[in-house]
């Protein structure tokens, strides 16, 4: 579509309870602070709750007008399932990142680069906490856009986390951004 | 002819004469209410009565004082807005039997549950008199109306007994029989602070009268006379087929009143908001 | 201060409704709980006693509805939020809001589907309901916001219009602008017209409805030593009941009127490239947003096409409507139900005019690739 070019779009996908929502939210408050146009929609009911969730974000230079992800320039799936149903989504020249603790698949059919850890396995062995594979992810997302570097992606972090796990929380980004330089 | 002193100052007279039935006990209701606003010497200015559909809601047209003439059966909500949007103004709800125990039966256990002071007069005839004659949840089991022509299945309810389960805190029934009860019982559901319920039965000899061998005024009269049972908390008794109590059968004053409530919540809330700033 | 600024800020649109509603100075809320339209209550929940409103959680939609009208009529600016099962027990007493003159906002999150439908899907199928949901002739303003901008701008506008003409207001946001989240610039306050109503220091004979040229009677609120009567059926100019066939008459067509001689204050929409369009896109609401693409995208095909979007949906802008139309040979109406605004646009424009539906009913959003699909063979 026409506005293809200036749009740069982003696809978080998961199980409730993984942050996901929070992901996609901390995503489209750096974008904000890069003066970029965002739109954030997320599925929601009681699959939030425990079944399939969804996030996605849509970042620009000029105003959005349809707000739904048409081809996502970077998907993040943090289930086989997710993983199934939209690491395909991405575009060629895009960007797939799979937490390899869920996804024991690969789908084959994935024509963007893709990445694979198993994020959910480091959070818990290096922070205790399995609930920061969404802040290691953005960790690599920082490493891996076009749009926004790492600092205003931290700051939205920190905005959005509770202030006692400030630390942690910038402990799990960081080793994101270390995990991009490996691949 | 002399204009009754009330009259000239509780009634707008350019909407009298009332449409109300000759016989109806309406007219003795609406001078309890009165009578009870003037003893207590409640300021016209200040009073809101909000009524629903019905004979009995018309009295809100007639009554001069701010008064809203709602729908069937939601006078109970319209009164929570304008009571808790304003907890200074006295909040009079007047309904019949079919807005308190038919279609809006529900407003009416949740308004006495929240126990907001409001008070409501429900003036209960045992049948839908605006519609000629229908039967109501008040009209008793196996006596008749027009449209149970060969007599009610159903069972009445007991409205009083409903309202303190849900948590009215004051509770009284009299009937237009009972005058000089009437007013005191009116001034005491007014002068109570939380949810205050007075069930009036007045007569309407023009439908259920005539449906039920009570042919005129006076018959009806003397049929609440003849089976009503002065409340006793010391001493109960097993009331007979056909008796009910009068007098005022519950008050609780241990529970806070809404309003009250709110503006405690109100203070806290900013109190919460300006510690986490 | 008139050098203060306001804040950017990143929220949902539900939320943005509510902070609209507090910069209105919406001061009571009553509700019910009900999908999509919940976070609306809760943000209220928590943001109206630091302010000194009222939130209530009602027993049902009927009386949340009933007990806005009551906090309407003592002054205070009320708003309830539904979605459809809510918005259709609400239309009794939307008709006694209409008949009272009491100002209110309803804001109805459209969710997917007639009765108890798909509530987590999002469709555009109560647009005629909130024209005609209650019985007879009586004045309603709908609203469609497209952002979450809008959600904050519309519902400030919603109340300025309730205020202004005494009459229940209609937000009708489509599920997913409940829940979308945008940046929204939350003006500082003087920074956005905030209208209130007209509050007479006297009334002559106490003709407390009489209605001014506009068409807009100023009863008074309770409380204020004006002692009015309210009522829902057909009154005179002092507020009581009238069976004067003339009366009757004279208060139906009053009470009506206010929309129509409003129609410039209540004329709200957007359009692009709509002077030389051949084909002009209809839409309103998340529908329009994916058609304001379609439109560009083929105006760089070479297809002559117009966009254009009523932002007040009711009343509908006819006017604007009638003079595109007069060059305009062919209108595509895509909607989120079975063709609600089409028998609008159809009507507006004639039945010499081509006008097409592009209609999808399973809880999503028309998407462009099916948009553009269509509209080729529409135009095949």
């Amino acid at each position: 579509m026409s506005d293809q070019d200036e749009r740069y779009e982003v696809l978080l996908s998961g199980s409730g309870g993984q942050g996901i929502i929070l992901a996609g939210v901390i995503i489209a408050e750096a974008g904000i602070a890069h003066d970029l146009k965002v739109v954030q929609t997320a599925s929601y009911g009681p699959e939030s709750r425990g079944g399939a969730s969804r996030s996605e974000v849509i970042l620009s230079g000029t105003d959005i007008d349809y707000p739904a992800v048409t081809q996502p320039d970077f998907v993040i799936a943090l289930t086989q399932e997710a993983a199934d149903k939209f690491a395909h989504l991405a575009r060629p020249r895009g960007k797939a990142l799979l937490d390899t603790t869920w996804v024991e698949n690969i789908p084959r059919d994935i024509q963007a680069s893709t990445a694979s850890f198993p994020l959910t396995e480091e959070a818990s062995n290096r922070f205790g906490k399995p609930l920061v594979a969404n802040i290691i992810a953005l960790g690599y997302f920082a490493e891996h856009n076009p749009l926004m570097g790492p600092d205003e992606l931290l700051q939205a972090i920190v905005r959005r986390v509770p202030s006692h796990y400030r630390e942690l929380n910038e402990h799990a980004f960081a080793f994101g951004r270390e995990l991009a330089t490996r691949q | 002819m002399a204009i009754e002193p009330f009259v000239k100052k509780y009634l707008r007279q350019r909407v009298l004469p009332t449409i109300w039935c000759g016989g109806c006990g309406l007219g003795t209701a609406m001078r309890v209410i009165i009578q009870a606003l003037d003893d207590l010497k409640i300021d016209q200015d200040n009073l809101v009565v909000v009524s629903g559909i019905g004979c009995s809601s018309r009295m809100a047209g007639y009554l001069d004082a701010n008064t809203v003439h709602t729908t069937h059966g939601r006078a109970l909500p319209v009164a929570t807005g304008i009571k808790l949007a304003h907890p200074e103004l006295e909040v009079v709800v007047i309904m019949g039997d079919g807005d308190g125990s038919a279609i809006g039966g529900n407003h009416l256990i949740h308004a006495s549950r929240r126990n907001i002071n409001l008070n409501v007069f429900l003036l209960n005839n045992g049948n839908y008199g605006m519609t000629s004659g229908q039967v109501s949840p008040m009209t008793p089991h196996a006596w008749y109306a027009s449209t149970c022509p060969f007599g009610n299945l159903e069972h009445a309810f007991h409205l009083c007994d409903m309202v303190k389960s849900a948590g009215a805190t004051y509770i009284a029934r009299t009937t237009t029989f009972h005058y000089m009860q009437a007013v005191r019982l009116a001034k005491e559901a007014l002068e109570h602070k939380g949810f205050s319920f007075l069930e009036v039965y007045f007569q309407c000899p023009t439908y259920f009268g005539r449906f039920n061998d009570m042919k005129d005024a006076p018959t009806m009269l003397q049929w609440f006379k003849k089976n009503a049972v002065r409340y006793n908390p010391e001493k109960p008794r097993e009331l007979e087929k056909g008796q009910f109590y009068v007098g005022k059968l519950w008050e609780d004053n241990t529970k806070d009143e809404y309003a009250d409530l709110y503006r405690k919540l109100c203070k806290r809330a900013k109190e919460m908001m300006q510690a986490a700033k | 201060m008139s050098d203060a600024k306001g804040k950017t800020v990143l929220l949902q649109g539900n939320e943005a409704c509510a902070m609209g509603a507090i910069f209105a100075g919406c001061r009571f809320f009553g509700g019910y709980p009900i999908t999509p339209s919940t976070e609306i209550a809760e943000h209220l929940a928590r943001k109206l006693p630091t302010v000194g409103g009222v939130f209530m959680q009602m027993e049902d939609e009927i009386a949340s509805i009933a007990s806005i009208i009551g906090a309407s009529l003592t002054g205070i600016k009320s708003m309830t939020a539904t979605s459809g099962p809510g918005f259709s027990l609400m239309q009794e007493n939307l008709g006694l809001a209409a008949v009272l003159e009491a100002p209110v906002v309803i804001v109805n999150l459209m969710r997917s589907g007639a009765s108890t439908g798909h509530p987590t899907g999002t469709g555009q199928g109560d647009l005629m309901q909130s024209r005609w949901g209650t019985h007879s002739d009586h004045p309603v303003v709908a609203l469609a916001p497209a952002t979450a901008q809008e959600m904050f701008d519309l519902t400030v506008k919603a109340f300025n219009i309730a205020e202004k003409l005494r009459v229940p207001v209609v937000l009708l946001p489509e599920a997913v602008v409940g829940h979308i989240r945008e940046a929204v610039y939350i003006p500082a306050e003087g920074e956005m017209e905030v209208i209130n109503r007209e509050r007479p220091s006297s009334y002559d004979n106490l003709l407390f409805f009489k209605r001014d040229k506009s068409g807009v009677s100023h009863p008074p609120d309770l409380g204020t030593g004006f002692r009015p009567h309210f009522t829902g059926l057909t009154h005179d100019e002092s507020g009581f009941f009238t069976a004067v066939a003339d009366e009757v008459n004279a208060f139906t067509v009053g009470l009506n009127s206010k929309i129509d001689l409003h129609r410039e204050f209540l004329t709200d929409y957007c359009e692009e490239t709509v002077e030389d369009a051949d084909i002009l896109l209809v839409s309103f609401g998340i529908t329009a947003r994916a058609c304001a693409y379609i439109v560009r995208a083929l105006r760089k095909k070479g297809v002559k096409a117009g966009y254009f979007r009523p932002r007040i949906v009711w009343p509908f802008p006819e006017e604007r409507l009638r003079q595109i139309a007069q060059h305009t040979h062919t209108f595509i109406v895509p909607e989120l139900n079975l063709g609600q605004m089409r028998y609008a646009v159809q009507r507006i424009v004639g039945p010499e005019k081509r006008v097409v539906g592009i209609n999808r009913v399973d809880g999503a959003m028309l998407t462009l690739d099916r948009l553009m699909e269509e509209i080729k063979e529409a135009l095949a």
